[in-house]
């Protein structure tokens, strides 16, 4: 009888009742170690997204806790569930479960900082409105000890309405058991009981959230309050909208809650109210140890100090970037050749031969020989990042950068775009005022990015005599100049625009300055293999594709003629002459016989039928053709220079940068003269060449209408910037 | 009356009252500048400004034209205990 009553159970009841796997939001403050911890807890089992329509990052990790796997979600860091950029703004929609393709989060892990418990209490109390099951992960539980502070932990859970809290230690690993434990059971554990901060604001959404539902608005108690006390952000934030009536009984509830006083500044008074009170309670402090580390952190952090830290971490980085580096170049490069020399032996020549080692070899191994300075520029960054530093230089350039009208909060994407402009577009959603924002995306790519170090690389190395000039290697001094073109021309960009198109007033800038920390390596790593990751992934497919298509371009069509002519010329000289002279006279039938198959070749007409274009800068067809090549990705500029140089004679040992030493003009002057070549290096240092960067820029004005401004006024800058360095130095 | 433009290194003041007009203002007091809390001027930067502040531990920096939105009482030296 018993089987028979179970097998009557319809198998969909069974189905329903629990998803495959649950999801556990990461939440925190910026800086709170929620990356660290999140990290820690998923291990290498990540995958990162971006979030439908915008481009913050989505970063999710499987973890097995006891039986169960469990979905982790680290969200964007935020102080409050009153969105203040887009960043925080996806962080509160992935909360209440607006994210198409997200699913509501079955469960919070909060990463609160416990040496700022006073700010980690305010996300807490919004947080545990939100009627989901809670864990507090209480970070830097080590660092509080060492600041003389005390944190009662029992009382603490009990004033948060019984949310299990668990310290822990990041970088050490300590107190992860506990907290791994509690997540397996977190989901089924009952929600935070209520947190008595401010009971009127609560039984007011108690009321509204049965007025609604008899509407049939379906909204969360949490919702309402969001709604209430933040108008206009949660509106323009993707809650649902509301009928009239609704608003107009909103608007009725907000106005006796509040009276005149702004929603948010009531609602920083209660909670905060709240917080001294809890803080009173749960927190004690013995007058802290000033260690030796401390008093150098505040010795460095006055004004000057810091800003000799400021241009000295500049200068070694730039330094290291082309001296550090050049080792392990020099090993790529051995390594590239090589191969293409035992890949050109194995085979016969023709096409095959042809496209392995000049299209493919040669294409992506100029571009992995640049690996080792994009890898150490990335990492300074990174460790500048994690050690906080960013945000003191950002505090120390705001006065700075607002003479052009731009805030210190600036300073961060505009350095992050040294590594890449795309990543430090997207890093301007730290920018609340669009304004402000805008004028830093267009000053972004005129930052020297990693993808144009092949290129000034390449030309410094060929033409810049390596020279000490004092203490400083005249190659590295150029650099230097290079950049501060760059830096120039964004710096300029922004004023105009703050001065035309965007003015407005002043930017705000409130930051909070992250203690200095000594940067996690597992951290570093991670994040340095992602964006190693990044570029290789454009090195790999976009460079190659264009390396590819170029080579084809540079190939193609054949030209009998001229094969013809190359094999006569070669039979009449092995029959007049012998020994090195003949060796000389082979070697300089094939150089001709490969300048004339590229002249005719699909490349080599495009490269003449634009070349009058841009015969004021000093550049023949060839380099014409390889910027035109260009313009999809500049990075691949060395790829076409290689292919367009090195087409049609194979195993050559010489390298390009000799190669662009020997190319002349049809009257045997050199084309890549000093004001030639100074010319080209200043149109890539302004010219906007990266498709990916436009894209982006699409992306986050949510128009075409920029990154066709920006793209235009670029290249007009860099065109107009080569002429006069060529035609003044000529 | 001061504001928290007026403290010098060191000095440790509680906030009395806040004109609270502007947004940027609002925001400040959700990362903890109300009345009742107790700060301590840490320094200026470069050029006198933007001006950084120890609350609870934790440092903000903001700058002088919100600053004076806050008007404050010197209470003491150093930080909270």
């Amino acid at each position: 009888m018993a089987s028979r009553a179970e097998t009557a159970i319809p198998i969909e009841a069974l189905t329903v009742t629990r998803k495959a796997v649950a999801t556990i939001a990461v939440v925190g403050n910026p800086n709170a170690g929620k990356s660290s911890v999140f990290n820690r807890l998923t291990g290498m089992r990540q995958k990162t997204a971006n979030y439908p329509g915008v481009t913050v990052e989505r970063r999710t990790g499987r973890a097995t806790f006891g039986r169960l796997p469990l979905d982790l979600i680290d969200l964007p860091g935020t102080y409050s569930l009153t969105p203040n950029s887009t960043d925080e703004l996806i962080a509160v929609n992935v909360l209440f479960g607006r994210v198409p393709g997200t699913p509501r989060p079955d469960a919070i892990l909060a990463v609160i900082d416990a040496t700022r418990l006073y700010q980690g209490l305010y996300l807490l109390q919004q947080l545990a409105e939100l009627g989901l099951p809670m864990a507090v992960a209480l970070t830097m539980s080590d660092a509080a000890e060492r600041a003389g502070l005390k944190i009662d932990v029992q009382r603490l859970s009990e004033r948060l309405g019984g949310v299990a809290v668990y310290p822990v230690v990041a970088t050490t690993g300590r107190g992860f058991g506990a907290l791994r434990e509690a997540l397996a059971k977190l989901v089924e554990t009952p929600p935070p009981g209520p947190v008595n901060a401010w009971q009127e604001l609560r039984s007011t959404a108690e009321r509204l959230e049965e007025r609604f539902a008899r509407s049939g608005a379906k909204l969360h108690r949490a919702e309402i309050e969001r709604l209430l006390v933040d108008e206009a952000g949660a509106g323009e934030g993707g809650a649902p909208p509301l009928a009239d009536h609704l608003r107009a009984e909103l608007a009725a509830a907000r106005a006796a809650l509040f009276g005149g006083e702004p929603p948010l500044a009531a609602e920083a008074r209660r909670r905060y109210a709240w917080i001294r009170d809890t803080l009173a309670e749960v927190q004690s402090a013995s007058s802290p140890l000033a260690s030796r580390t401390a008093q150098l952190v505040d010795w460095i952090n006055r004004p000057w100090p810091s800003t000799a830290l400021f241009v000295l971490a500049m200068f070694i980085v730039f330094q290291a970037v082309f001296a550090w580096a050049t080792y392990f170049q020099d090993w790529i490069d051995v390594g590239m050749s090589n191969l293409g020399t035992v890949v050109a032996g194995a085979l016969p020549e023709g096409m095959l031969s042809s496209f392995l080692v000049d299209g493919v070899i040669a294409g992506v191994g100029s571009v992995i020989v640049f690996l080792p300075q994009i890898l150490i520029l990335f990492l300074f960054i990174i460790v500048m990042e994690d050690t906080g530093y960013l945000a003191r230089a950002a505090f120390l350039v705001d006065r700075a950068m607002r003479t052009v009208g731009l805030s210190g909060q600036s300073v961060i994407p505009l350095l992050s775009s040294f590594a890449c402009a795309v990543p430090s577009i997207m890093a301007t959603r730290v920018i609340p005022q669009r304004r402000d924002r805008i004028a830093t995306i267009l000053a972004a790519p005129f930052m020297t990015c990693s993808a144009r170090l092949p290129v000034y690389a390449l030309l410094i190395a060929a033409f810049v005599p390596s020279r000490q000039v004092g203490v400083v290697n005249l190659q590295g001094l150029v650099l230097f100049g290079l950049y501060a073109l760059g830096i120039a021309g964004g710096i300029g960009t922004a004023l105009l625009l703050r001065r035309s198109a965007l003015r407005g007033e002043n930017p705000t800038f409130i930051l909070t300055l992250p203690e200095f920390r000594v940067p996690n390596v597992r951290t570093v790593l991670m994040k340095l293999l992602d964006r190693v990751r990044v570029f290789l992934r454009r090195a790999g497919t976009v460079i190659f594709t264009v390396a590819v298509i170029v080579w084809a371009l540079a190939y193609f069509p054949r030209s009998e003629e001229v094969e013809q002519r190359r094999l006569e010329e070669t039979a009449a000289a092995e029959a007049t002459l012998e020994g090195e002279a003949l060796e000389a006279a082979l070697t300089d039938i094939e150089n001709r016989a490969a300048a004339d198959h590229l002249a005719q070749s699909w490349l080599g007409r495009a490269g003449q039928f634009v070349a009058p274009a841009f015969a004021p800068l000093g550049w023949d067809w060839r380099v014409s053709a390889a910027v035109i090549a260009g313009f999809p990705a500049r990075e691949v500029v060395v790829a076409v220079l290689g292919t367009i140089y090195a087409v049609g004679d194979e195993a050559d040992e010489q390298s390009l940068a000799s190669r662009l030493r020997a190319a002349t003009w049809p009257d045997g002057s050199p084309v890549f003269t000093l004001p030639m070549v100074l010319g080209l290096l200043v149109f890539y240092a302004w010219c906007l060449q990266c498709a990916a960067t436009l894209a982006v820029i699409r992306r986050e004005t949510n128009s075409w209408r920029w990154p066709l401004f920006a793209w235009a006024y670029m290249t007009t800058l860099g065109y107009t910037g080569a002429m006069l360095i060529y035609q003044i130095g000529s | 009356m001061l504001t928290l433009c007026d403290l010098k290194p060191g000095e440790r003041a509680r906030i009395e009252s806040i004109d609270t007009r502007e947004p940027a203002v609002q925001r400040l007091m959700v990362l903890g500048l109300v009345e009742g809390a107790e700060m301590t001027f840490l320094r200026a930067s470069l050029g006198g400004d933007p001006l950084e502040f120890r609350l609870y531990g934790a440092a903000i920096s903001l700058r002088r034209e919100q600053a004076q939105r806050f008007h404050v009482r010197k209470v003491g030296h150093g930080e909270p205990g």
